[in-house]
């Protein structure tokens, strides 16, 4: 896969942080995230794991505001995203959710071409110069390797790509409206084993500019990539830690299990 | 026994298959043995002549551009409150919302009103206002008993979007508009499918134009004056004892049902002009 090494920002991003202080999210009256606080860390992959239900999208969904959508859930504790509280008063969620790239479990291509469909971001955040808004389009493309395999059809639906390319499509969509940070949301578990290497290998790449945060349910591939991993059960932080020492020196009893395959 | 039981009940599946399929032919077979040979050049280029409704002379063009015109009319009207009020009711109210369940309610009760009922409301309110049958009249009554139609379908249409690309838009950081916006392209054939279904409903009715838009034996020239339509044509051709007029009653059959085809190809053909990227 040739891939274009060098991304060229509009605007450099300066400095990333997210700190999260005493977070707790309620849907109805179920108790999902309880006392959540951590830090992660700037230009890392952190990984989130944990057994399905144990908050690890709800988790993800605080982080870009996308709980705004649904009334029944209640958010308490503080998240700072670039020392900005995004829960704290006037704040935009717009810009707050421009600072995030989601990368969803399933691919969802918008109803354009593959063209407008990376145009679309920048578009819509004001970028409306015919010739920016292509070099944008081409170097993202490039950047997720999908320019050469689509040059001629650009103008062609989205739909018609495979699902891997799809959510490469959708991944270069995502930058193409220069995030800061990147969330993948078990971006690889629909995608054939060819398509994740080409996923994982982006976001490695991905990296040296942005802070990156996966939740993963494949432990093997929380080994490959990340450099922080997340321990989460039952809307609890478990334990977190490098990956290195995460896997090889586990301290909670619980994480051992859940290493182990006692449950999953 | 058995055995029995599933061959008595393939047989009424059989024959409820066939009456479908008999009615249809039937209906259609009756309509063009006595329309065809009374659909001449003169039927849909020439308004009704002075001895029409005694067999002379004279087509129904005045109904042909009354019905036209008013469904027009009253579609347009109906796609400007029907579509904000779908992506209101879906995109801006929360999942469990009770407006929105209100909203589905009145559309639900407003649907199932009969026609001649939305005519004689129509009626009274012209009456109140001191209007007189009209284009107008017409066009605002036909839009009144499509809307919950158009509404309707349309919503449950929207309803079946899978919260995948809302949810996609939403995370580039666009806003609601502009994320209905994008909604809207890949909704476009479902959005068709409920015009076609008001289209329907609306062109033949002859209920609601009977007091609102009045009959006229010319065509409008604005919206003041009294409209003719097919339904209503058909009605009053119907009721002449020559049998001459009869017959054209069904040729206006015939004329009808060919304009709802236009009308639906032309919609679909659009359709897939605007939703060629529809995921």
């Amino acid at each position: 896969m040739k891939m274009n090494e060098a991304i060229t920002l509009r605007k450099p991003i300066t400095n990333q942080s997210i700190r999260i202080e005493n977070l707790d999210v309620y849907i109805e009256d179920q108790h999902i995230l309880k006392d959540i606080s951590l830090t992660i860390p700037e230009k890392n992959i952190t990984c989130i794991i944990g057994p399905s239900g144990c908050g690890k999208s709800t988790f993800l969904k605080t982080l870009n505001r996308m709980h705004d959508e649904s009334p029944e859930v209640k958010i308490n504790g503080k998240v700072f995203v670039d020392d900005e509280n995004i829960y704290g008063p006037n704040v935009n969620v717009i810009d707050t959710r421009k600072k995030m790239g989601l990368l969803a479990q399933r691919p969802c291509p918008l109803p354009m071409s593959i063209f407008d469909n990376v145009a679309y971001g920048p578009r819509i955040h004001g970028i409306k110069k015919r010739k920016a808004v292509n070099q944008t389009v081409i170097q993202y493309l490039q950047y997720v390797g999908l320019w050469d395999e689509v040059r001629d059809r650009v103008r062609t639906s989205a739909t018609r790509l495979s699902i891997g390319q799809q959510q490469r499509l959708c991944l270069a969509r995502g930058l193409a409206i220069e995030p800061e940070y990147i969330l993948g949301d078990e971006a690889t578990s629909a995608l054939d084993p060819l398509s994740t290497k080409k996923i994982e290998e982006l976001f490695v790449k991905l990296k040296e500019k942005y802070t990156i945060i996966l939740v993963t349910h494949t432990l093997r591939q929380a080994r490959r990539i990340a450099d922080h991993i997340i321990f989460m059960y039952l809307g609890k932080i478990i334990e977190s830690g490098p990956t290195e020492e995460f896997f090889n020196n586990p301290k909670k009893q619980l994480t051992r299990d859940y290493l182990s395959g006692s449950f999953s | 026994m058995k055995h029995l039981e599933e061959k008595i009940f393939k047989i009424i599946m059989i024959c409820a298959a066939m009456l479908i399929l008999g009615v249809l032919v039937y209906i259609i077979a009756t309509v063009f043995y006595r329309g065809l040979p009374a659909l001449t050049l003169d039927m849909i280029t020439k308004l009704p002549g002075g001895g029409f409704y005694l067999g002379k002379e004279g087509g129904v063009l005045n109904a042909i551009v009354g019905s036209v015109y008013i469904i027009i009319g009253s579609l347009v009207i109906s796609i400007l409150i029907s579509v904000p009020l779908v992506m209101y009711i879906n995109f801006y109210l929360p999942a469990k919302s009770v407006f929105a369940s209100l909203i589905r309610f009145s559309l639900d009760i407003l649907f199932g009103i009969p026609s001649i009922v939305y005519g004689a409301f129509g009626f009274a309110l012209m009456i109140f206002l001191g209007v007189r049958a009209s284009l107008l009249g017409g066009i605002l009554t036909v839009a009144m008993l499509i809307m919950p139609i158009m509404m309707r379908s349309f919503d449950e249409i929207t309803r079946l979007l899978s919260r995948d690309l809302p949810d996609a838009l939403l995370s580039l950081g666009a806003t609601k508009y502009e994320m209905v916006k994008v909604i809207l392209k890949q909704l476009m054939p479902g959005l068709v499918t409920a015009i076609l279904l008001a289209i329907g409903r609306g062109i033949g009715d002859a209920a609601t134009v009977l007091f609102t838009a009045g009959y006229t034996d010319n065509i409008p020239a604005s919206l003041n004056q009294p409209a003719a339509t097919l339904p209503l044509s058909i009605f009053f051709q119907l009721g002449s004892p020559v049998e001459e007029v009869q017959n054209r009653a069904y040729a206006s059959a015939i004329i009808l049902t060919v304009i709802i085809l236009i009308l639906s190809f032309s919609a679909r053909y659009f359709s897939s002009k605007f939703s060629k990227h529809k995921i």
